[in-house]
């Protein structure tokens, strides 16, 4: 039997993305997730890794572009005034076609906004977050182990689809601790024919870039990269469901509110409502299919977020409406308790 | 009959689509002379700015990758800590460098990272049709200082050499200009050695090259390349600014 470890959310990641066969960091300091930083400080130097503090978060996810560009698994970790910043970088990486791991530990905004947790860069991460049409992959860990699992997936899948993947945690994720079982065996990896290694004058030049002036060319680049993502959403979707069989009601959310709402689903269930709930785990590609199954037998839907509602607009997308979606909503860093959530499920019962 | 020039074995066998008389031609054939007598082509991976340069990922024949504008030196970082041996190199103008890319530039230095940094520096934003650039000079007429650069108002040039000399960290920072053969000569001795050094593992080598732009500065070619000795050199005085190798073997 694997060893179970007690360690933090943001350590987790650290591990696993050591362990996955990142061997290369770069970040820049910023609140909730400098346990990151710090693990990778330590570690890095002791495998033969490379840890460096950036400028600024605009320097560290360029470095992520160059060692993205060289072939190499790499990766950085942010919190959302950070990600803000990297969201030029990571456009370039998306319309580069190169893999690399984002990790974004959110925090209350926008602006400076606070450093409790948050749910409020949805819209940001599912929707690419800088310019241009791309996305990225996008994974909502909501225990540690998750954050260690998906940590490794995402390097896989980012390798295998040639984009950059996103791990979408909270401030409560990053910092809280739960027992944990490290992956083991070997990751999965890729060849990397396109890398830049220097042509040792036995082949053409490798380019990585992002710059197609002729528009015709553009759209081809565009469409053949919407081509992928199309694929991507066929397979890549992952989601659980939770006592959905006879399920009345649906709650939907993930991260953290998962966590707490799948509290106030079992209190419900106790009192006789016959509610259960879908948990996006990737957030790009969104688990539509079961929400529109679901759709068909259920009377409503709440979704439960640490935001002003963004993640409702999918849900909305993905029923076409075709039953009232709620929300439950808590922001700024405050987190709703489960009896709160109960109180919305109960509600729901009430209202349609 | 022998053979007196050759067009660089690095240098892809492509039209450039630089303006008529822009010395960004001569610049990139030094870069490329550089790399075929160091015999690196085959390890050699650049990093192509944004701006006029922007496609000179089609010009060399090494490995290209192309940054955002002013990151260069922070994507030259990644691939040299990557690939510690592939030789890493930049070009960039000034609006890349020396404005948008600051941060990059100084901290890149300040790291001594063993990069190499061909900075072209024509006092002018060529690609986006002429606007006003840190590297401007005082009363420069252009497209966003119609009426002349007034430093009251838009303060003074920024010296690259100058600036980063004051650093402790890099290695080699010598400025340069390509507006005479003898200029030419000097400047190619000098790319030469800010690759030299990477190959060596000595670190942060830039050479600033003071260049001309005839179509943004609404000039003859040729009235141009005066316009350098007499305005632009005059503020930017040629010479090496750092040169650590050589305080290391003068203590050898």
């Amino acid at each position: 039997m694997a060893n179970k470890v007690l360690m933090k959310g943001n350590e987790a990641i650290a591990e696993a993305a050591i362990l996955a066969g990142c061997r290369h960091y770069f970040g820049y300091p910023i609140t909730p997730q400098t346990e990151i930083a710090a693990y990778m400080a330590k570690r890095m130097p002791k495998i033969g890794g490379v840890f460096l503090q950036a400028e600024s978060e605009v320097s560290a996810i360029n470095m992520v572009y160059g060692v993205a560009g060289a072939g190499f698994r790499v990766m950085t970790s942010s919190s959302s005034p950070g990600i803000s910043l990297k969201a030029e970088g990571i456009s370039y990486i998306a319309g580069s076609d190169l893999p690399a791991l984002i990790v974004n530990v959110q925090r209350g905004g926008p602006g400076l906004g606070g450093i409790q947790p948050s749910q409020s860069d949805y819209f940001q991460a599912t929707r690419g977050g800088g310019h241009g049409d791309y996305h990225l992959l996008v994974y909502a860990p909501a225990s540690v182990q998750e954050m260690a699992d998906l940590t490794v997936l995402g390097f896989e899948k980012a390798d295998e689809y040639r984009m950059p993947a996103m791990i979408l945690a909270d401030g409560t994720m990053g910092q809280m601790m739960e027992p944990v079982e490290l992956p083991s065996g070997e990751s999965k990896t890729f060849e990397k024919p396109w890398a830049l290694s220097g042509t040792k004058c036995e082949r053409p030049h490798n380019v990585v870039n992002s710059l197609y002036l002729k528009p015709e060319k553009l759209e081809e680049v565009n469409f053949a990269r919407y081509e992928r993502y199309r694929k991507i959403e066929e397979t890549e979707t992952m989601y659980e469901s939770y006592l959905m069989e006879d399920a009345e009601y649906c709650v939907v959310a993930f991260g953290i509110a998962a966590r707490v709402a799948k509290n106030a689903v079992i209190a419900a269930r106790a009192k006789g409502i016959r509610v259960g709930m879908i948990r996006p785990i990737t957030l790009w590609p969104f688990p539509k299919a079961p929400l529109a199954e679901a759709a068909k037998t259920v009377k409503a839907f709440l979704s439960v977020e640490l935001s002003m509602g963004q993640m409702i607009e999918d849900v909305e997308l993905a029923t076409r409406s075709q039953k009232p979606v709620l929300l439950c909503n808590r922001a700024g860093g405050m987190i709703p308790t489960p009896e709160e959530v109960l109180g919305a499920i109960e509600n729901m019962t009430k209202g349609v | 009959m022998s053979v007196v020039f050759e067009k660089p074995k690095s240098l892809a066998n492509v039209p450039f689509h630089y303006c008529p008389g822009c010395t960004h031609g001569i610049i990139h054939r030094l870069v490329a002379e550089a790399i075929d007598e160091l015999g690196i082509e085959g390890r050699a991976i650049g990093v192509a700015p944004v701006g006029c340069a922007v496609m000179a990922y089609d010009y060399f024949t090494c490995d290209m990758i192309e940054a955002a504008h002013g990151r260069a030196p922070a994507v030259a970082t990644g691939i040299k800590r990557a690939r510690p041996e592939n030789i890493v190199f930049t070009y960039q103008g000034d609006g890349d460098l020396a404005s948008i890319g600051m941060a990059e530039t100084v901290h890149a230095a300040a790291r001594n990272e063993n990069i190499t940094i061909i900075f072209v520096n024509n006092a002018i934003y060529g690609m986006t049709g002429g606007q006003m650039a840190p590297t401007s000079l005082p009363g420069q007429v252009t497209q966003t200082s119609p009426y002349g650069r007034d430093v009251k108002l838009t303060g003074y040039p920024v010296k690259v050499a100058e600036l980063l000399s004051a650093l402790d960290g890099p290695t080699y920072i010598e400025r340069v200009a390509v507006n005479n053969v003898k200029n030419v000569k000097a400047a190619k001795k000098a790319i030469l050695k800010a690759f030299k050094n990477q190959v060596e593992g000595r670190g942060f080598s830039l050479i600033e090259v003071v260049s001309s732009c005839p179509t943004n500065w609404g000039m003859t070619p040729e009235k141009a390349l005066e316009w350098v000795d007499e305005k632009m050199i005059p503020y930017y005085p040629l010479g090496v600014y750092r040169d650590k190798t050589a305080e290391t073997e003068e203590k050898a």
